[in-house]
């Protein structure tokens, strides 16, 4: 799959425009059909692409080209600012409780990785000087116990578990062990469900209505497609979700599913997951998202050119 | 399934309340095949040949439109309904192959069910040695279905456990071998190169094997399946798609553009976490899904 960044495309796009002075109307909207492309093509939403071109569009139409740029290249820099914007500032910090300990719920989609987040997040707490436990809520998936386990084992961290026990009742008794002994941050790994599970979707209803969470964070796989804005839409109406966690993101995937989250649900994306080790968890950043959903690695060097 | 109906009520919606055939209900036809995942190059094409199609036979009635699309995607996607290669004689072996999380593991017990049930022996060889948990989480789908479990420890070499599978495969006379491996991503070249080595040893043994690579593919994933198709069929050669979690809302589109770019078939889907939750996959069917009742 050969994918031209934008930045090219476009500048094939204004070629035959002339060079300097107020992007007209009809230079914008040319350049409006590329960006489109590019945006679908990296798998951000439909309607999440006709909302943003129509406010890129609005935007850029009348504008000055800066006198160190082409037309093209003023465009790629109104559309990496909004889409950088959009995507939000860099607020990658976890909400932590006032009153210890903090209760983070990881939720989402069946494989898209949670446990594999959960125990990320418990590395890097760990290293942070916390004292998080990872709990086993996931009674479903065959071995999902002992996948957290042995995860937890990897980062020294405690894990707590009951079997196949309702995960109400496992998360309360966790709560009450985290208490009693001096863990701070409770990491609660749900199993994986479709959004449209009803009786699944009301038993992570049940947990947060019993555990008041500080975080519930959608762990979503970056290579989702259009069904994106369904699934984040759908658990974000019916949990209120508090952050994203974007996973796979080492492959070659362009990730357009960020943004479509982004617009759907409102709330920030705070990790984003690069491998699987459990080093492999960095913070989210929106202007790299942005470049990378555009297929430039150059955006940064253009504008800050302007 | 609900999955289907969504995207079939659009287009009943879309068919019934547009009287014309004009460039509007194109349009809202392409948005129907992207928010598919279809693909825009793909959906464009579509959307070319059927805007030919209507001129040439002068098509008026917007019914009509339907029965055309659906003829194109059944026509790409034909030959995808083929059934899973056999071996002549000797086990058949089956690869699963595929990016991390996509139901390769569970699509596994599944279809050593579907074989047991059809009065099968069958071995399964637990190649992933690598995810946390990967063997015990295999371990209870090969009880569930009793089917016999070829294991070695987390972290041991997977041509290890392959070679003893293939060697128990013999011995115990099964009738099938699946090996399941380890999620990777198709662009990581070193962790590709070992799911090649690990053919290569069953190889050794069954030069004709194995019968099946399938490659499992999320539904819910977008263009970057593409990418994972192009790859995996270059390192592994790739015979097969298993497309799972199609019970969710993602309709899976992404399939079509595999077929027509890469011509590889889609063999079963997955709709669900259960045993019985695998199918045939069929052309005619998945494109009865998309565009009507
Ligand atoms: N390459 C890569 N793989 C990842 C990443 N995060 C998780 N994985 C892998 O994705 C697969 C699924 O991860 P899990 O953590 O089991 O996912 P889950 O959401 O808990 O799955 P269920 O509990 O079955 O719903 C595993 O093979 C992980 O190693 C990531 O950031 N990059
Ligand atoms: N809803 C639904 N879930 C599925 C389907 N197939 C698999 N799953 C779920 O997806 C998750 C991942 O499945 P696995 O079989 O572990 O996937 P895998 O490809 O072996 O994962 P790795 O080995 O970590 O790469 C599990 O929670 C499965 O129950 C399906 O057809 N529908
Ligand atoms: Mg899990
Ligand atoms: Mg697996």
């Amino acid at each position: 799959m050969v994918f031209e960044g934008l930045s090219t495309r476009l500048q094939e796009t204004f070629r035959k425009l002339r060079g300097k002075g107020k992007l007209t109307e009809e230079d914008v909207n040319l350049a409006m059909r590329e960006v489109r492309l590019a945006l679908l093509e990296a798998d951000v939403n439909y309607k999440v692409v006709k909302d943003f071109v129509a406010r890129v569009k609005e935007r850029a139409v009348g504008q000055e080209v800066l006198k160190s740029l082409t037309p093209g290249q003023q465009v790629v820099k109104i559309v990496y600012e909004e889409l950088t914007q959009l995507m939000g500032g860099d607020q990658t910090k976890l909400n932590l409780a006032a009153k210890p300990p903090t209760v983070v719920m990881m939720v989402g989609l069946q494989g898209t990785g949670k446990t594999t987040t959960c125990a990320k997040l418990a590395r890097s707490l760990l290293a942070q000087g916390r004292r998080p436990l990872l709990v086993a809520a996931d009674i479903y998936r065959p071995a999902a116990i002992k996948q957290l386990q042995v995860l937890g084992e990897k980062c020294n961290c405690p894990v707590f578990s009951m079997g196949q026990e309702n995960p109400v009742n496992i998360a309360r008794a966790a709560l009450e062990y985290a208490r009693s002994n001096g863990r701070d941050i409770v990491i609660l790994d749900t199993a994986g469900r479709l959004h449209i599970n009803e009786e699944l979707m009301n038993e992570l209803k049940d947990l947060k209505s019993s555990l008041n969470p500080h975080e519930i964070l959608l762990v979503v796989d970056a290579m989702t497609g259009q069904d994106a804005v369904n699934v984040a839409s759908s658990f974000n109406e019916q949990l209120g979700l508090t952050g994203v966690v974007l996973t796979k993101l080492d492959g070659d995937t362009r990730g357009g599913a960020a943004l479509s989250v982004k617009a759907v649900a409102g709330c920030p994306i705070k990790f984003a997951g690069v491998g699987e080790k459990l080093e492999d968890l960095e913070p989210f950043y929106p202007n790299r998202m942005a470049s990378r959903i555009l297929g430039m690695g150059d955006v940064q060097s253009l504008v800050e050119k302007a | 399934a609900k999955t289907r109906q969504n995207i079939t009520e659009k287009v009943e919606r879309l068919i019934k309340t547009s009287r014309r055939i004009d460039d509007e209900f194109f349009e809202e036809l392409e948005e129907i095949l992207i928010q598919a995942d279809v693909g825009v190059s793909t959906a464009m094409e579509l959307i070319d040949n059927l805007r030919r199609a209507v001129k040439q036979k002068k098509i008026t009635e917007v019914d009509e439109v339907r029965g055309l699309i659906k003829q194109e995607v059944v026509s790409i996607m034909e030959g995808s309904d083929a059934p899973l290669n056999k071996a002549p004689e000797g086990p058949t072996v089956i690869m699963v192959v595929g990016v991390n999380g996509v139901g390769k593991t569970t699509t596994i017990g599944k279809l050593a069910y579907r074989f047991k049930r059809e009065g099968k022996k069958v071995i399964i060889a637990a190649a992933d040695t690598f995810r946390a948990a990967a063997i015990d989480q295999l371990q209870i789908w090969a009880e569930r279905v009793g089917a016999d479990l070829i294991k070695h420890q987390e972290g041991a070499d997977p041509g290890a456990v392959v070679f003893d599978a293939v060697n128990a495969a013999q011995a115990r006379r099964a009738d099938v071998l699946i090996v399941d491996t380890a999620g990777r991503l198709h662009t990581k070249t070193n962790l590709m190169e070992e799911i090649a080595k690990v053919k290569r040893v069953i190889q050794r043994t069954y030069a004709d094997a194995p019968h099946e690579v399938l490659l499992v593919l999320d539904a819910t994933t977008g263009q970057n399946a593409i990418s994972q198709a192009n790859l995996f069929k270059q390192v592994t050669g790739v015979t097969g798609i298993v497309l799972t979690k199609l019970d969710g809302t993602a309709k899976g589109g992404i399939v079509i553009a595999i077929a027509k770019e890469l011509d590889i078939p889609v063999k079963l889907v997955g709709i669900g976490e259960g045993l019985e939750d695998l199918r045939d996959f069929s052309a005619e069917e998945f494109a009865e899904a998309l565009f009507s009742d």
